[in-house]
């Protein structure tokens, strides 16, 4: 069976699949099994499988449905929302697949949609990802020609209308609950939790959000089985994962591995080693909001518990490299600026603390660093940590920030004790 | 009740709470500032950290935002620990990073809720060193100042504005560390109770504008426990004095009453006491149509002795907007039997007919408080955001109960404000209006009906016959009514507090009683049932407690030649009855002695005018439209002749001899008369501690124990510190000294506590967050329902409306700013006031080629009127609107028949 | 003024929500489509929206792809996410700097260009990239910025 079920269908340098060419190669059947069973079946399936969501969290994705209330008397409508936001720095592995092989990311959310019962899906695209809105959209419709789409799929009495939402841009749309509030069409602020987004979501009604490769496993799972899927992981977690590497590497891209590949092997093997001439520092395994690791740090697998006992996160798994000849604090100032511009501006912590690390950094950075600055660096990890602020948001934007000054805090110190960035 | 763990210690809270509003309801100082007693928790500012503990074992514990944690049974938290502390001092340090330091020049200074928690978390030294942020301050209209720079983002203007009250024009905009709170663009603030961001800003950005004209530290304000005299609801206020002049209005609590909240009328109405049109001196006319002249108080005291000699004929009428006291005192003076209420023919009655109503019905009326939590609503004939603002605030409020229970049922608590609006969405309990035009809150009604009064009356009765069959039938009705009356019973029928609005506004019997028969065919089915009806002025009631006959009454004893004097207290009566009658009324009656403190058309046609003390400058007590009895003080000694006007009643009676007088030296004698002579006023005597209450052989000092200047004030004319004047009527000084520790409730003359100069203090004075004031909400209801078996159901049902042919029937409409006859003397009020009109439907003028804004006649009791044309496309056909009471309108008796441009026109329907 | 077309595409767009509100980001979308931003069409949007101004900019406001200035007739985002950053951000935002003659922000005074930085592009295997109006450009280099650069002017 396939090794590389995500991605088989998409060749690089052409369009991807027609509906026919899509259902050619098995396309759509995991829509016509899951319709023969029942959503609790479909929902058990996917429990058995431990997929753990891809967005970031690594949330055991059965587990997120099974708080949709089911059943007659459950309120509707109930919505499924494809989460194509991918505005985490160093990532683009969602926009592999939503370019490269659409029609599954549909059938994923045919599947998830029949499994929680919901009556509409939507999936929310992120503004720069044009073509990928344009291969969506003439999918969606293709879909809808063949009923795949529409009422009463298949001839079954289930039916789902599908929509693509495409963002105006912000990076905090991305966040589930502020995903919900971009839909309603209000400012994206996140919503807390409790209530969860099952429980009260879109609408205040019950919804369900997964990133866009999450859903993409969805299909597979249901056509081959769970235990097929936990076997083509290296690891505890089952499947397979899109893992990208960017930086001075011979070959950046991504691609689609076994769960549990380890940082060297995607490294060396498949990114090609470091350019010539530049040496491996460290790397932020999941995007921009992960801790960096470093060179003892090579051999640890990219899933979701071995990362984090390393001191990360495997997020997006979609890698950053950070090089010999980039200057470590110009490169946390990059991210901090970025994420103090994209917090929606709703509580303290993230509204102001982020820009003033970021004009910290950059004062560091330009060599007008000050005894001091070091330590509110340092206080500003920890404040902005999880549960301090209303979102993930903050704790995500300080975690380089924290591994930095953990790592290569000499760095930091010679800045502001030279007054200028020796890598300029 | 649930025992929760501070800080090790088990303390005893009421279920379903937060955590922060459980500590502050037990006395702990936690800083906050998104959070709002009234608007509930939304986690945004972070303030409120503390850590919280698993269980006893748990050691590390995290920080939770206490507003966010609920309080359930076992929680355990630290507001002390070094980590939760540190946390709290840093959010405040964020909020300063880009804060001006332009405290002392800044008009929060001193009342401001952020230096305040500075203070309270301990930040106090700058580690910033880059530029801040500014911004562009907007125009926001008379009464709201506008200085973005020195936001902290808390939201709760927004969510004030919009959430709570209904608001659309102000939002917050843009992003991230640009968020700015303000209008789309510059441009007058259209909310009715827009006022109110002064005291939820918890800083500096929102700020009272007519305070800056006349700015006045909040230390330097002397204040008293007031009313406000805006409207029938008498929401409690605090007005501030400084150098003879009040400097503004702010809310004082009460939970049954206004809470947190004022409309924009109570708060920017108080300017018309410093205003040209006060009555300065005591003035005399010579002759009838010359100027008055100014005369010393012993020789008008003297003049009226003559006026009142043995055996004159003297009538006294009164006035809903002067004190029951003042009112008690002219009746004394006159006798009952020669005391008129002042109030129009139909006015009486109305009033009259209510407070039996709510004596004699099983329904009880309804306080502010009960209307937000009832859970459905019929509105019969009541512009309620025109005529009692606040109410349609509380009616706001009362459409999310519905929805609320569903909440609770997914487990959402009450407190979790976004939340439960995220799942709350458009979803409204039910509210239906029945009114002759649109109202304000009509975007919140289930369904609205517009109608002749007559219709609207009858659609209640068909409400009431739908819940009671025994009740009469009302025939004739389109199916559309019909259902939508059965609609209206069904949902108040299925409500577990349902309530009835209506009032005055409709000048309609009809209307009141089908309003009536509702809430008692619901009482009677079991239903707690409530009654609010909205009334014109602040003491309608009171008069109706009074009693005495109305105006029209007096008018007619002087045209039988009955009347040699007539003592008009604090009432225009050209704002009540026609001025030909008027005028025939003044050319009959030889002496007419007008009290009062703003100069009227009345006081234009007044012998003698005597100065007044507005309600800043004077003590007594008014009756709201709940019934409730509430004392108001006097706020600061006016100047020049003005007094009371219960003194100059007394005064008068004691220069003609009359014999009361003598025993009357203070309030509590005329009270203890008054309740004497009137049983139905005895607990009007409980209401507030005598003149003679003491705290430790202290009074309540009415400036603030930070008062500056005391012995400077005076200095430029006057090298001794003058010995503050003596208050015989209330136990309050006039200056400092006094008693600095807690007061009873109706003698809180302001909101403060060590470490809380804001209005936020308010917490330290309430028993529980939300709850009464510790000892009790100020007042005292005088009106609950009779104890009887079966409602005397009103049985005569109006007539359906007939559109008649080349006739129109005017009814009144109403302006929050324009209508009431004091607020509009305040600058702020007249700029938003409106320019009289008449209002017509655009559909009846069809073919007419009329256009708005054009000029038409109209015909009325005779009389034309010539008036600008505004469209209003939802009066029912027939139907026309005359705004009320608007500076510049003359007074007409309505609803009438009337005609328009009748040379060039049918009114086509 | 909204042109009928643009009132047509926003109708057309209300028939597919339940909501009005939620059409609100979409409608501004084609506002600007066809106009580049979204000035005091913002008014006639929310009434069609049965919005308030107030209400829809402060939707319009916060998202970062609603122009509420005006903007060039080509719309350049350069990405200045991180791993462009570490793929020299900082030298193709400068070189078009020189080539533009404006800075982040601005519009070229022919109204041809605006130069806007952006974050992640998610086009990190390619950094450094841009994309001008819809089209997305990687691996930039100084001669191939001329080069696309050319095809706009
Ligand atoms: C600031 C922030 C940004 C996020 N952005 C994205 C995103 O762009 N795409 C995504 O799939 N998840 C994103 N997430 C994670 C989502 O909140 C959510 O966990 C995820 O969509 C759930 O999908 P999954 O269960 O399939 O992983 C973001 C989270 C945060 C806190
Ligand atoms: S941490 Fe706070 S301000 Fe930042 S994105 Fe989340 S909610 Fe918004
Ligand atoms: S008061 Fe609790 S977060 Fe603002």
């Amino acid at each position: 069976m396939k090794k590389k079920p995500l991605t088989k269908n998409i060749r690089p340098g052409r369009g991807p699949l027609t509906l026919k060419e899509y259902e050619k190669s098995g396309g759509y059947q995991a829509v016509r099994k899951a319709l023969k069973m029942t959503p609790q079946q479909v929902q058990e399936e996917v429990k058995a499988s431990n997929l753990r969501g891809r967005g970031g969290a690594g949330f055991p994705t059965g587990m997120k449905w099974s708080f949709v209330p089911m059943g007659d008397d459950a309120p509707r409508p109930k919505y499924f929302l494809v989460n194509a936001d991918e505005m985490e720095p160093g990532a683009f592995k969602d926009r592999l697949l939503l370019e490269g092989d659409p029609h599954q990311v549909i059938e994923g959310a045919i599947v998830s949609s029949y499994a929680i019962q919901a009556d509409i899906a939507y999936i929310f695209l992120r503004w720069a990802y044009k073509l990928a809105e344009e291969r969506l959209a003439r999918a969606i419709a293709e879909a809808y020609a063949e009923n795949y789409l529409g009422k009463n799929i298949m001839g079954s009495d289930y039916s789902l209308e599908l929509y693509l939402h495409v963002s105006a841009g912000r990076y905090i749309c991305g966040e589930e609950t502020a995903l919900l509030n971009a839909m309603e069409g209000r400012r994206a602020i996140p919503r807390t939790k409790p209530p969860f987004p099952q429980v009260c979501g879109l609408w205040g009604k019950p919804s369900v959000v997964n990133n866009t490769e999450t859903v993409c496993n969805v299909p597979h799972i249901i056509s081959n089985g769970a235990e097929w899927f936990k076997g083509l992981g290296r690891s505890g977690d089952g499947g397979t994962k899109i893992y990208g590497v960017s930086g001075r590497v011979n070959r950046p891209g991504a691609w689609e591995l076994p769960m549990g590949t380890t940082i060297r092997e995607l490294l060396e093997e498949h990114a090609g080693g470091m350019i010539d001439g530049y040496k491996f520092r460290g790397v932020m395994p999941g995007g921009g909001s992960t801790d960096f690791l470093v060179g003892e740090h090579l051999d640890v697998k990219m899933d979701f518990d071995s990362v984090q006992k390393a001191g990360s996160r495997m997020g997006t798994g979609t890698m950053i490299v950070l090089d010999d000849k980039t200057c470590p604090v110009g490169m946390v100032h990059n991210l901090e600026e970025f994420f103090a511009r994209e917090s929606c501006g709703w509580c303290t912590p993230c509204r102001e603390g982020l820009p003033w690390l970021a004009k910290i950094l950059r004062a560091i950075e330009e060599g007008k660093g000050e005894a001091g600055d070091i330590e509110i660096l340092k206080e500003h990890t920890k404040l902005l940590g999880p549960g301090n602020t209303f979102c993930a948001h903050a704790p995500g934007a300080v975690e380089p920030l924290q591994s930095a000054l953990k790592y290569f805090r000499e760095d930091f110190e010679r800045h502001i004790r030279e007054k200028r960035c020796s890598y300029k | 009740m649930a025992t929760i763990f501070i800080d090790n210690k088990p303390y005893e809270v009421k279920e379903g709470q937060d955590l922060l509003q459980a500590c502050l309801s037990l006395g702990f100082n936690v800083p906050y500032f998104c959070w709002h007693p009234a608007m509930h928790s939304v986690g945004a500012c972070r303030q409120c950290a503390v850590k919280q503990y698993k269980d006893e074992a748990d050691t590390r514990g995290k920080i939770v935002m206490s507003c966010m944690t609920p309080a359930a049974d076992g929680t355990r938290i630290s507001i002390d620990d070094p980590e939760a502390k540190a946390f709290r001092k840093g959010v405040i340090e964020w909020l300063m990073l880009n804060h001006p330091h332009d405290c002392p020049v800044c008009d929060e200074g001193g009342e401001c809720h952020l230096q305040d928690m500075t203070v309270m978390t301990g930040h106090s030294y700058r580690r910033y060193r880059f530029k801040k942020r500014t911004y562009r301050n907007q125009y926001l209209g008379p009464f709201v100042n506008h200085e973005m720079d020195r936001c902290i983002q808390c939201y709760r203007c927004v969510r004030f504005y919009r959430d709570y009250a209904g608001g659309r024009d102000l939002n917050v905009f843009a992003s991230h560390d640009h968020v700015y709170f303000g209008r789309h663009e510059d441009g007058i603030l259209q909310s009715e109770f827009s006022g109110n961001l002064v005291e939820v800003c918890p800083t500096g950005v929102f700020t009272d504008k007519t305070l800056k004209k006349h700015y006045t530290r909040k230390w330097d304000l002397q204040t008293a426990p007031s009313v406000c005299v805006h409207c029938s609801l008498g929401c409690n206020t605090i007005p501030g004095e400084r150098y003879g002049k009040l400097r503004r209005v702010s809310d004082r609590y009460n939970s049954e009453v206004n809470g947190y909240f004022l409309c924009d009328r109570g708060r920017f109405g108080y300017e018309f006491v410093n205003s040209g049109r006060r009555i300065p001196q005591v003035l005399v006319r010579p002759e009838r149509n010359v100027d008055a002249i100014p005369v010393s108080r012993e020789e008008v005291l003297e003049h009226i002795s003559g006026v009142l000699h043995f055996g004159a004929r003297v009538i006294g009428i009164g006035s809903p907007r002067a004190s029951l006291e003042a009112n008690f005192a002219l009746r004394s003076l006159v006798g009952p039997e020669n005391y008129y209420s002042g109030m129009s023919e139909k006015e009486h009655a109305l009033i009259s007919s209510i407070i039996k109503i709510l004596e004699k019905g099983p329904a009880r009326s309804a306080s502010l408080n009960d209307v937000m939590k009832s859970d459905a609503v019929f509105v019969l004939g009541e512009d309620v955001l025109n005529t009692a603002p606040m109410l349609g605030l509380a009616l706001r409020q009362s459409v999310r109960q519905r929805p609320m229970e569903a909440e609770r049922r997914l487990k959402i608590p009450d407190w979790h404000d976004a939340a439960v609006r995220a799942a709350m969405q458009s979803e409204r309990g039910p509210l239906f209006i029945a009114t002759p035009a649109g109202t304000g809150i009509d975007d919140i009604a289930a369904g609205t009906f517009r109608g002749a009064p007559d219709d609207i009356a009858r659609l209640g009765f068909a409400v009431a016959h739908e819940l009671n069959n025994e009740l009469p039938e009302v025939t004739g009705l389109s199916s559309k009514v019909h259902g939508l009356a059965k609609r209206i019973a069904d949902e108040l029928r299925n409500a577990g507090r349902p309530l009835i609005v209506s009032g005055t506004g409709c000048l309609s019997e009809a209307v009141i009683h089908a309003a009536a028969n509702i809430a008692w065919a619901l009482c009677e089915k079991g239903r707690k049932a409530q009654l609010c009806f909205a009334m014109p002025e602040c003491n309608s009631v009171g008069l109706g407690f009074i009693g005495g006959s109305s105006i029209g009454m007096a008018l007619k004893a002087a045209d039988e030649g009955r009347v040699d004097a007539a003592i008009v207290l604090e009432n225009d009566l050209y704002r009540r009855v026609d001025a030909a009658q008027l005028d025939r009324f003044f050319d009959k009656v030889k002496n007419v002695i007008v009290i009062d403190h703003v100069f009227t058309k009345t006081s234009a046609k007044a012998d003698v005018i005597l100065p007044a003390g507005s309600f800043a400058e004077t003590t007594g007590t008014v009756i709201n439209n709940e019934g409730r009895a509430q004392r108001f003080y006097q706020v600061f000694i006016p100047g020049l002749d003005i007094q009371e006007s219960r003194q100059w009643l007394r005064d008068m009676m004691a220069a003609s001899h009359i014999p009361l007088a003598g025993q009357w030296k203070t309030l509590d004698d005329i009270t203890a008369a008054m309740t004497e002579a009137i049983p139905s006023l005895k607990q009007v005597r409980e209401i507030a501690p005598g003149a003679t209450y003491r705290e430790t052989g202290m009074r309540v000092p009415r400036q603030p124990h930070r008062y500056s200047g005391r012995t400077a004030m005076f200095s430029h004319f006057l090298v001794h510190e003058p010995k503050p004047p003596e208050d015989t009527d209330a136990p309050f000084s006039f200056s400092m000294e006094g008693y600095e520790g807690r007061h009873p409730s109706p003698l809180i003359p302001r909101f403060w506590s060590p470490g809380w100069n804001s209005v936020q203090a308010v917490n330290k004075f309430q028993r529980e967050i939300n709850g009464p004031l510790r000892g009790g909400d100020t007042g005292k209801r005088l009106i609950e329902p009779g104890d009887i078996e079966r409602p005397a159901y009103f049985t005569v049902v109006p007539a359906a409306f007939n559109v008649h042919d080349n006739e129109i029937l005017v009814v009144p409409l109403y302006h929050i700013f324009g209508s009431e006859e004091l607020s509009v003397i305040s600058p702020g009020v007249a700029e938003l006031s409106s320019k009289p009109y008449l209002a017509l439907n655009p559909r009846g003028l069809k073919g007419t080629g009329t256009k708005e804004g054009e000029e038409i006649k109209l015909i009325l009791n005779g009389r034309t009127y010539n008036l600008p044309v505004k469209f209003m496309s939802d009066l029912p056909d027939g139907v026309a609107g005359l705004p009320f009471g608007l500076p510049g309108s003359q007074w007409v008796e309505l609803p009438a028949w009337g005609r328009v441009n009748p040379e060039n026109a049918d009114i086509v329907q | 003024m909204l042109t009928e077309e643009e009132r047509k595409e926003i109708r057309d767009e209300l028939k597919r929500h339940a909501h009005k509100q939620a059409a609100c980001v979409e409608a501004l979308k084609i506002v600007q489509r066809h106009r580049g931003w979204v000035s005091d069409e913002v008014r006639d949007i929310a009434e069609l929206l049965e919005m308030t101004p107030d209400e829809l900019d402060g939707v319009a406001t916060f998202y970062s792809q609603i122009f509420r200035r005006p903007a060039g007739k080509h719309v350049i985002r350069v990405c200045d996410g991180v791993s462009c950053w570490v793929m020299g951000y900082d030298i193709v935002r400068r070189h078009l700097k020189v080539r533009l003659g404006i800075d982040a922000g601005e519009t070229s005074s022919d109204g041809q260009f605006t130069l806007l930085p952006i974050s992640c592009l998610g086009a990190c295997n390619i950094a450094p990239a841009m994309m001008i109006d819809d089209e997305l450009y990687g691996n930039l280099t100084f001669e191939k910025i001329d080069g696309i650069l050319e095809k706009y002017r």
